[in-house]
């Protein structure tokens, strides 16, 4: 039985830990707020440019003169997976949850023979990922997410890499995977194929329209659209991300002070019972020690 | 007067999203005029001004600087890199800006960065000079 002494420590430590654990919830509530607003005002932009390119593309597939970056380039030996995913840890399953998806699929690949590249946006995924495919990893980036606000500039290195691995015919197909922030207590793990093109779940399919006018000409048209919805794809993943992060923090240090709060609870007890105790046992003495007189 | 669905969107946020008359977009290969039933297009743009008439009596300007447009028939959706209602702009925050780009281009070294800064002020100038009538 420990002695009274040690009940107190533990019970400041833990009250000192529930401090923190809470002051970090109000830090992630607010963070989450401005976050998710960001957030929530990128979609449109990359909803309507997946529309768009869409339509784009109903109107050109077939053709022999779709670009590489639409139609693909005929195999798919060259894998590439960018994974998106937090800076800094305490965020419950948030990073692990999407690491366990993106190695599942890097193993499949790897047994099917494919060749595999990653590209790890944020520190924690790059820190996972480390461990088993160091030598797979071609590029990473911190510090973009968990700032007050995520600038398009900001992304736009991280796009440019992908599309220089892409024109050096280096990768075949490049996947994105993130978590998609569908409310604060659900990030859902995302995969995103970017190239070839193919347009998200979320955007309705559209019938193929008339054919359009392109001006300045389709080639120069589509050479600019599909780098930047490139670009456009990563940073709404990279929002998202970012807002889920905060989410998944924010339910984490909930749970963790109300785990401290059921820890006290249990400690205090067993300290007053062992209190209780004491006491008793002094009493006895002093009373036997009357009775023998 | 029959409308057409416009839309405006940059990454950072959707500014108009409506039925109005005509739009007025500044493409790579000239300005030209969108009504209801206009020829399927796509176009890329220019750094330049976004006319928008809601009716006879209410015009709204933005300043948009690159981007693509898509018209359908009834539609027109303009995804700019940025947007900016000229309501917003405000000619000391652009000379500010200015200022901030050229001091920053004098520390730094990297070749792509200065590319990006002289841009930037390329950007803010046509501002400047869409601001001055």
């Amino acid at each position: 039985m420990p002695s009274l002494k040690e009940f107190r420590i533990r019970i400041d430590s833990v009250k000192s830990t529930r401090k923190i654990t809470s002051a970090m919830k109000m830090v992630a509530a607010s963070k989450l707020k401005r976050a998710q607003e960001q957030a929530e005002a990128s979609r449109p932009y990359a909803e309507r440019m997946a529309v768009m390119l869409q339509r784009i593309a109903s109107a050109v597939q077939g053709g022999a003169s779709a670009p590489k970056l639409m139609a693909g380039t005929g195999s798919d030996q060259k894998q590439l997976i960018v994974v998106v995913t937090s800076d800094r840890g305490l965020c419950g399953g948030f990073n692990g949850n999407l690491v366990r998806e993106v190695r599942r699929k890097v193993r499949n690949l790897l047994a099917a023979g494919k060749e595999v590249k990653l590209i790890c946006v944020g520190r924690k995924g790059r820190d996972l990922l480390r461990r088993d495919f160091a030598n797979l990893i071609v590029g990473s980036y911190e510090g973009i997410g968990g700032k007050k606000k995520i600038t398009f500039a900001e992304v736009q290195p991280v796009a440019e890499k992908v599309l220089a691995l892409f024109e050096k015919g280096e990768t075949d197909i490049v996947s994105l995977f993130y978590n998609r922030f569908k409310s604060v207590i659900a990030q859902i793990p995302t995969d995103q194929q970017l190239v070839p093109f193919v347009a998200p779940d979320a955007v309705p399919a559209v019938e193929p329209q008339a054919v359009y006018e392109y001006e300045p000409d389709e080639e120069a048209m589509l050479a600019e659209l599909l780098p930047r919805n490139i670009s456009t794809q990563i940073y709404s993943a990279i929002l998202e991300s970012a807002a889920g992060e905060q989410g998944a923090r924010m339910s984490a240090m909930d749970n963790a002070t109300r785990n401290a709060s059921d820890m006290i609870g249990k400690l205090t007890l067993r300290y007053n019972r062992a209190r209780q105790a004491h006491i008793t046992k002094e009493l006895i003495e002093i009373i036997s020690g009357a009775e023998a007189l | 007067m029959s409308t057409i669905v416009f839309e405006l969107v940059s990454p950072e946020r959707l500014l108009v999203s409506r039925a109005v008359e005509m739009v007025t977009v500044p493409g790579t290969e000239g300005d030209f005029g969108v009504l209801p039933g206009h020829a399927p297009l796509v176009s890329s743009l220019r750094v330049g001004v976004l006319d928008v008439r809601t009716d006879a009596a209410t015009a709204e300007r933005y300043f948009v600087a690159g981007g693509f447009a898509e018209v359908s028939p009834e539609r027109c959706t303009v995804l700019a890199e940025e947007a900016i209602p000229f309501s917003e702009m405000d000619r000391a925050k652009v000379e500010a800006e200015i200022k901030y780009y050229q001091d920053a281009l004098l520390v730094t070294e990297k070749e792509d960065v200065k590319a990006k800064f002289k841009r930037r002020i390329e950007l803010a100038e046509v501002k400047l000079s869409l601001l001055a009538h």
